[in-house]
């Protein structure tokens, strides 16, 4: 029982990210029609938001101490980052400790103007062209964002440490009664699942709750019609595709420190996503969130040495496997509405 | 209009000019060319093939690093490194038989088909007389049989699979670079002094060939002291996220987790593991304990904190010298030439490429040729110093070097950044050393040469 409460646990945060970029492709798709496959490489971005920022506050003071030798012998060079400079080494190193949590005010003007730049000097031109070709130019833009990425902060992953005072893990047994240490749980990767909680919340709350929200719904059910009513659409829609960068590029950021940033990462996890938005349903929110958990918890599961023991490289093909055979009995997907790419 | 008929006696007549014509070329070549791309100007190129991108990039990279001071060495530049120190003394720092050496890169993207599209046109277009490189097993196999089929040599680089040397060996192959059985010859009484006799292995192993033999090795050298395993979990090689595999550990019977992977899988799979409180844990009554059977410093720098404590091996590490004396002199000339040049220590990816550079260079004077079977016969069974290894020995039956083996661990309180290993102890040479048909080597035959032409 122990084991199944921690895969559930554990696929729940893989699930988080799975349904943050999903829900992402989908405001995009339920807005624009465009079938986003740059979508992988703002969550990447985002990621490196975090880099550069950790970056940013170490950037450092150097002085030579002759008191000890580097390992050619020479005097030992000691850096000393401007921030502790200025603020004292106490202040100043906790500012550098948590550039994660303020990545994420780092982050949301830079995605905001990366999802501008995408929609207004890019994607736009596409919007009347087919699918086929929005694929393409979108993956083309994601191989040059991978490629500038790579230029400038090389091929290797980058480790990017949470704060050390949400470094550790949680005895989660013992809370439910279990034996000590028989279901741990990383701190980090819990506020992981929290953020994505409350994001996932906040964007529902938003399309729910306020008038631009309720307009941009109108307009994914009946585009024409809200024009009609002299309603800018375009400029809502338009905003909503920065939004959908925004909350890839923050799941990018709060993933930094679960797995090191690297040039790759959005490929890694864009197919993936594009197979959860299918499952749950194209243009549907609340489709791409469920099935972002449910084949998160679901790949969790198939990596347990119970079920590769079975059926050996199960958990590499699990979700495809599923994605087939939700298609094959639901072909609009999980919470999919009737006639979108049926 | 003239109608274009084609009769049997036609058909035969023009496949006969044109298979004739097409052969001429190939024809002239041959007798022109004793072996493959013999070197007639006044340079000759060699193939640096390593990953520069893909999850053993960091190695990659820092080989390039050392391939490319290799060839300053061997051209006269800078201050000549371990040619200094190297027991043989042909090399003369006029290029390899009078011929400033050149040479070309490529990216295996730590994929053999990358790695032998890249060798291939090394050969093919660049003209490449000797292929070096590679930080995975997988492709140093694959990249291995295809310049034993394309005749020229092929010196592994960061290659520590049994198979390299074992079942997948070619003639035309050979290599510096330590390998599974030694780790595990090399770390079990290690791991038996630190950890005693009394327990349960978790092995999560990478799907390939160098995660297999890695496995067997440890698993068969630590249960013969009376470790048990409990369960082997392969992970695949593209693998970032490892917390899937991590979670079941800490359900299961096991108080010490081995860890068989290389570079940033390495670097995710411990990270994973210190995430979800392996260290701190107590298990049947002891400390739990994580094993990594392949070490590096690169590795280590990745890992940050979470390596601190943990055991594993190494082929190398510039740290040997100082610590251990004369008899790893080489050592210290290489840490100078590099760090001079690039502003750190070099890696054992960087140590074993530069020397496996040398070692063909010096191989090639001894023999006065390029054919890489000459060159084959000068390094089969030689025995040189001076490498930073201490006394090593090319072995002719299966071309893998014998030398000593470094135990060593993360660092506590490391003093600076590159501070991040302490060597425990150093194996030697009779102890890792095995028959050419151990078990874990079987099959597979050196073959004979190939000149190719």
């Amino acid at each position: 029982m122990d084991a199944i409460i921690l895969q559930v646990l554990n696929g729940l945060d893989k699930g988080s990210a799975y349904a943050l970029i999903a829900l992402g492709l989908t405001l995009i798709f339920g807005t624009l029609g465009v079938v986003n496959f740059a979508h992988g490489a703002l969550f990447m971005l985002g990621a490196f938001c975090a880099v550069t920022l950790s970056r940013l506050l170490a950037i450092s003071h150097e002085t030579a101490d002759p008191t000890r030798t580097d390992f050619l012998g020479n005097p030992l060079k000691v850096q000393t980052p401007y921030v502790e400079e200025w603020f004292g080494p106490e202040i100043g190193g906790t500012i550098v400790e948590w550039s994660v949590p303020l990545g994420i005010l780092f982050a949301i003007p830079i995605m905001i103007a990366v999802g501008l730049a995408m929609e207004r000097g890019l994607i736009r031109y596409f919007y009347k062209r087919p699918h086929a070709d929005q694929i393409l130019v979108t993956f083309g833009l994601a191989i040059v964002l991978q490629e500038v990425i790579k230029y400038f902060f090389g091929a290797n992953p980058i480790p990017t440490p949470a704060p050390p005072a949400l470094v550790g893990s949680l005895d989660f047994g013992v809370m439910i009664g279990f034996d000590p240490g028989s279901i741990i749980y990383p701190y980090w990767r819990l506020i992981y699942f929290v953020f994505a909680a409350i994001l996932i919340a906040a964007v529902f709350a938003f399309l729910q709750f306020t008038t631009f929200g309720m307009v941009v719904r109108a307009g994914m059910a009946d585009r024409e019609t809200v024009g009609l009513l002299g309603i800018d659409i375009d400029k809502r829609f338009t905003i909503m595709f920065a939004i959908a960068a925004v909350v890839a590029g923050l799941a990018g950021v709060m993933y930094a420190p679960i797995n090191s940033p690297n040039y790759h990462m959005g490929m890694d996890f864009l197919v993936l996503s594009f197979v959860v938005v299918v499952v749950g349903g194209m243009g549907s929110l609340g489709g791409a969130v469920l099935a972002g958990f449910l084949l998160g918890v679901l790949e969790s599961f198939a990596s347990m040495p119970q079920v590769t023991n079975v059926v050996p490289g199960i958990n590499q093909i699990v979700i495809y496997l599923v994605a087939i055979i939700i298609l094959l009995t639901r072909p609009r997907g999980l919470l999919g509405r009737k006639g979108v790419m049926e | 209009m003239n109608k274009l008929t084609i009769n049997r006696r036609g058909l035969i007549k023009s496949t006969a000019v044109v298979g004739a014509g097409l052969a001429m070329p190939h024809i002239f070549t041959r007798r022109a060319n004793a072996f493959t791309n013999e070197p007639t100007g006044s340079t000759v190129t060699l193939g640096f093939n390593v990953p520069q991108t893909g999850p053993y990039a960091d190695e990659g990279l820092d080989q390039l690093r050392a391939y490319q001071l290799a060839v300053e060495h061997l051209n006269g530049e800078g201050d000549g490194g371990m040619l200094n120190t190297f027991s043989s003394k042909a090399l003369s720092g006029n290029g390899i038989l009078g011929k400033k050496v050149a040479y070309v890169t490529g990216d295996t993207q730590t994929k053999s088909d990358a790695a032998r599209a890249s060798a291939r046109s090394m050969i093919e277009k660049d003209g490449a007389v000797m292929i070096t490189g590679g930080s995975s097993s997988g492709v140093a196999v694959a990249v291995q049989a295809l310049c034993q089929e394309a005749g020229v040599i092929f010196m592994a680089g960061l290659t520590h699979a049994n198979d390299t040397t074992g079942k997948d060996k070619k003639a035309n192959g050979f290599r510096h670079f330590f390998n599974s059985y030694m780790s595990g010859a090399a770390l079990a009484p290690v791991l038996e002094t630190a950890y005693g006799t009394d327990r349960n292995a978790y092995y999560l192993t990478a799907d390939y060939n160098w995660g297999y033999t890695t496995e067997q090795a440890i698993r068969e050298a630590t249960e013969a002291m009376g470790w048990n395993t409990v369960e082997t979990v392969l992970t695949p090689l593209a693998a970032t996220d490892f917390s899937s595999y991590i979670a079941p550990v800490l359900n299961s019977d096991a108080d010490v987790l081995v860890l068989v992977h290389y570079g940033g899988n390495m670097v995710n799979s411990l990270t994973n593991a210190v995430q979800f409180g392996l260290r701190e844990r107590q298990k049947n009554g002891k400390q739990f304990e994580i094993v990594v059977p392949l070490y590096s410093e690169l590795m280590a720098k990745g890992a940050g904190a979470n390596i601190k404590g943990i055991f594993g091996s190494q082929n190398w590490d510039w740290k040997l010298e100082n610590m251990l004396g004369d008899r790893y002199v080489g050592t210290n000339a290489f840490v100078r030439s590099f760090g001079e040049k690039y502003g750190f220590p070099p890696s054992q990816a960087a140590h074993t490429g530069y020397v496996q550079a040398i070692l063909y260079a010096d191989a090639v004077e001894r023999a006065g040729s390029f054919n890489p079977c000459a060159v084959a016969e000068a390094l089969e069974g030689f025995e040189f110093d001076g490498l930073g290894n201490g006394p090593t020995l090319y072995r002719a039956d299966d071309h893998q070097c014998f030398k000593d083996v470094v135990v060593v661990k993360g660092k506590e309180n490391p003093e600076d950044e590159f501070d991040l290993v302490e060597i425990v102890e150093v194996t030697p040479t009779e102890q890792v050393t095995y028959a050419p048909d151990h078990p874990q080597f079987a099959g597979g035959e050196l073959g004979s040469c190939n000149p190719g032409a």
